[in-house]
């Protein structure tokens, strides 16, 4: 098993951090991980991307040409990363925002309405984890809730461990956008 | 975890005595990682945010010279101003490790990864002549693996060793596995293993003078000598590098760092293609691998060095294959990473479509 | 009576200190230096830390003063010795460090270093020789080098329009909160070598204690840069120099 996963989005959307406990929730079970982030000077508001590597072997490169999930959260990203999911990939996008949607056929797309979800949920900072929510649904590789937990816990201070529940629920509520 | 990290960790875990170094992006998390581990506390080890970085390198100085195992860590334009440290701590004979997360530059620069410091770190840097031993880690793993390394072969020879990083593998995380904790080494011990230490004329011996000062020519010519001569042991014993699949490739593709594990794919990309590459990573930058390079290209039709640079390591593998066969440069600059199959577009380019030399 | 009955242990009166090479120094005839070269050895041995006192050197005159008092010493690049004794004294916190420094050394290249170190309130000994010029490279200007004072690159006298005020280091350093003891000094009469003594004993003894910074500044002549007889440049230390740097305590 080996999934290839870049996310991006504008800087501030949590997109880092979530590739984050992505990493940490592979790593929790028993995967090889690289957490790649690549961002401009300007952490908030400029674009930001993160590549994540899940592999039951040594990871070799770190930089790719192509993904087997691509998550695009803001037009630009869509435009630049939806041209690379591999045939037979993954094209996750937050609709919020977007005027120019993706034609392809031959990957599936999961258009989700993440940013909508956040605001039911009254909690707009665990935005990033609804959308994280959606990626583990949509991926083939199954991580366990409770390595996903951990990872969390992992990559979390120990200050905001009370964060975990909601945190949780916002994974779930990402979860049921695709089912 | 990140390499910057990984260093923080491994350098404690190691029985480091003493860190001491200035904020520098991209690699920052050393000294923040360290200053909230608080080795104080735990083994001992000092750790100072120093006034600027020629202070961190003479704190290292000052600390190598009284025979403690002290490190400093910083990002190109940082460890520029780091060479008159690092050119007398080397003239001093003193063991010392210092990080370089290389940034793209020259001058300010970017702050996004690069290896444009290669010829400074392999060729002296600061003035004289001199050489560092040079690490280049390519996975988080190895930037912890390497602290241990570079302190080791620091001791072995009264040398500094650098771990010459690039941006990639100091922000990047990944699964690693720290050494276990050793103890800092006791008064004792250091006044065994350094007798020729600034550390208090204890029981009556003879004073110690950590200088590199000699107005005398034929003197100072001899300490010259004295110090060639130890940089031809490290060649002979040190020279470290990895090869995959050379003895059946047409092909050879030789990069360091990061870079190199984005060879490993493009051999990857090239094989479905029927493109048969091998790839030679070195592992120390100096000593370089030379031989290695050398006995891997016989055969081959053509050797492409991909560097985050303007072309620098291809020099040394120019020397070491003199005009054996054609040696081309494949490069990105500025903070811009390639991607696995402009390694493979620029390997049919520069090479197999090339023609003859 | 014969001289050798002059010559017996009950009869000395004053010896060379023990831990004073028997070497000649390097220094020309008049220079402030070996005197307090010789304050220097006395103390180390009367506060018995000979085994466990480090010496940093500067770039400037007193860079071979590893070669005269008999304890462990580093050689620092120019300016930095207020970094190296830092460390040195961090990793080792029972030995008893100091630096030697001259005008250029701690004024100007490794001004910096000097701040920071006292600011931190490192318990260290920095001796400060301030003769306003720059001995070792031929008499040039120093960042304490009075106004209208000739120098090899102030030809015609240090001007305020092309080179600033004489800096008074040592009036900043007693600013700092980091610094137990600054005091200025000079070693040119009997008198005021006591005086000295007593200075660096206490700035030691500081040291020992762990309370801070202490700064010894040794005001001091350089008869070859000045271009005087050593008899005259004291003459003209205590006209000129002392007008600017006052001798005395700034801060106990």
């Amino acid at each position: 098993m080996k999934t290839e996963i870049i996310a991006a989005g504008f800087g501030g959307q949590g997109v880092l951090s979530m590739g984050k406990i992505l990493a940490y929730s592979g790593l929790m079970d028993e995967k090889e991980v690289t957490w790649m982030p690549s961002y401009g000077p300007e952490q908030r508001g400029g674009t930001a991307n993160v590549t994540v590597i899940l592999s039951d072997e040594r990871i070799s490169s770190p930089v790719l040409d192509s993904y087997d999930i691509v998550i695009a959260l803001n037009q630009q990203s869509l435009d630049k990363f939806a041209p690379r999911v591999k045939k037979g990939g993954i094209l996750i996008y937050d609709t919020n925002g977007i005027h120019k949607h993706p034609s392809r056929d031959d990957i599936k797309i999961y258009p989700i309405g993440a940013m909508d979800a956040a605001l039911e949920l009254g909690n707009t900072k665990a935005y990033n984890m609804i959308v994280m929510g959606a990626l583990l649904e949509a991926m083939e590789y199954k991580i366990p809730m409770e390595n996903v937990i951990k990872g969390l816990k992992k990559s979390l201070p120990e200050r905001h461990h009370k964060l975990i529940p909601i945190n949780e629920q916002a994974i779930e509520k990402g979860r049921s956008l695709l089912k | 975890m990140k390499g910057n990290e990984a260093i923080a960790h491994a350098a404690i875990r190691y029985g480091c005595d003493g860190y001491f170094g200035y904020p520098i992006t991209p690699q920052s998390e050393v000294l923040e990682t360290l200053e909230n581990l608080m080795p104080w506390d735990t083994t001992g080890m000092v750790v100072l945010q120093a006034e600027s970085e020629v202070a961190a390198i003479n704190m290292v100085y000052g600390g190598a010279a009284t025979g403690k195992a002290v490190m400093t860590s910083s990002s190109s334009p940082g460890v520029s101003l780091k060479q008159e440290g690092i050119s007398y701590i080397a003239a001093a004979s003193l063991p010392a490790l210092i990080l370089n997360v290389m940034r793209g530059g020259p001058g300010l620069g970017t702050i996004q990864p690069s290896q444009a410091d290669y010829f400074q770190a392999t060729k002296g840097g600061g003035h004289g002549d001199y050489r560092l031993i040079v690490l280049a880690p390519s996975t988080v793993q190895e930037m912890a693996d390497f602290v241990g390394l570079g302190f080791d072969l620091a001791f072995k020879y009264c040398t500094p060793s650098m771990i010459l990083a690039d941006g990639i593998v100091g922000q990047m995380m990944e699964k690693v596995v720290l050494p276990e904790q050793r103890p800092r080494r006791t008064e004792e011990e250091i006044r065994l293993q350094c007798p020729w230490a600034a550390n208090g004329r204890k029981n009556g011996r003879k004073r110690n003078v950590i200088t590199s000062l000699e107005l005398e020519s034929s003197k100072m010519e001899v300490i010259n000598n004295q110090l060639q001569e130890k940089y031809r042991e490290i060649e002979a014993n040190e020279t470290r590098w990895e090869e995959i699949d050379t003895d059946d490739a047409d092909y050879l593709i030789i990069s360091f760092g990061s870079v190199a594990r984005i060879s490993t794919k493009a051999k990857e990309l090239a094989a479905e293609e029927g493109i048969k590459v091998g790839i030679i990573r070195p592992i120390t930058l100096w000593p370089f691998p030379s031989e290695a390079i050398r006995k891997a290209a016989q055969g081959k039709k053509g050797i492409l060095v991909v560097e985050l640079n303007a072309g620098q390591m291809i020099e040394d593998v120019r020397l070491a294959v003199h005009d054996a066969l054609p040696v081309k440069h494949f490069g990105r600059m500025g903070g811009i990473i390639p991607s696995p199959s402009e390694i493979v577009e620029a390997l049919k380019d520069k090479i197999i479509n090339a023609g003859s030399l | 009576m014969e001289i050798s009955d002059i010559i017996r242990p009950e009869n000395k009166v004053y010896s060379a200190p023990e831990l004073l090479d028997e070497v000649h120094m390097h220094y020309c005839p008049g220079c402030s230096h070996g005197v307090i070269h010789k304050l220097l050895a006395e103390i180390i041995a009367e506060l018995g830390i000979t085994d466990r006192t480090i010496g940093v050197s500067p770039v400037g005159c007193a860079v071979f003063a590893y070669n005269y008092i008999d304890c462990d010493w580093i050689e620092a690049a120019h300016g930095r010795a207020p970094a190296i004794a830092t460390a040195a004294n961090r990793l080792w916190p029972e030995n008893v460090v100091f630096t030697y420094q001259g005008d250029g050394d701690m004024s100007a290249i490794g001004t910096a270093e000097t701040i920071h170190a006292a600011n931190r309130g490192e318990n260290i000994v920095m001796i400060f020789v301030n003769n306003a010029i720059y001995g070792m490279t031929g008499g040039q200007m120093a960042p304490t080098t009075l106004i209208g004072q000739k120098t090899a690159t102030s030809p015609y006298g240090r001007r305020v329009d092309l080179n600033g005020y004489p800096l008074e280091i040592t009036n900043l350093l007693k600013e700092l909160d980091g610094t137990c003891y600054v005091t200025r000094q000079s070693v040119h009469t009997p008198a005021n070598v006591r005086k000295t003594k007593a200075a660096l004993k206490k700035a030691f003894q500081n040291a020992i204690d762990k309370k801070g910074t202490s700064v010894v500044e040794v005001v001091a002549t350089c008869n070859s840069g000045w271009k005087m007889s050593p008899e005259k440049a004291n003459e003209w230390m205590a006209q000129h120099m002392f007008e600017k740097y006052p001798l005395g305590d700034l801060k106990v």
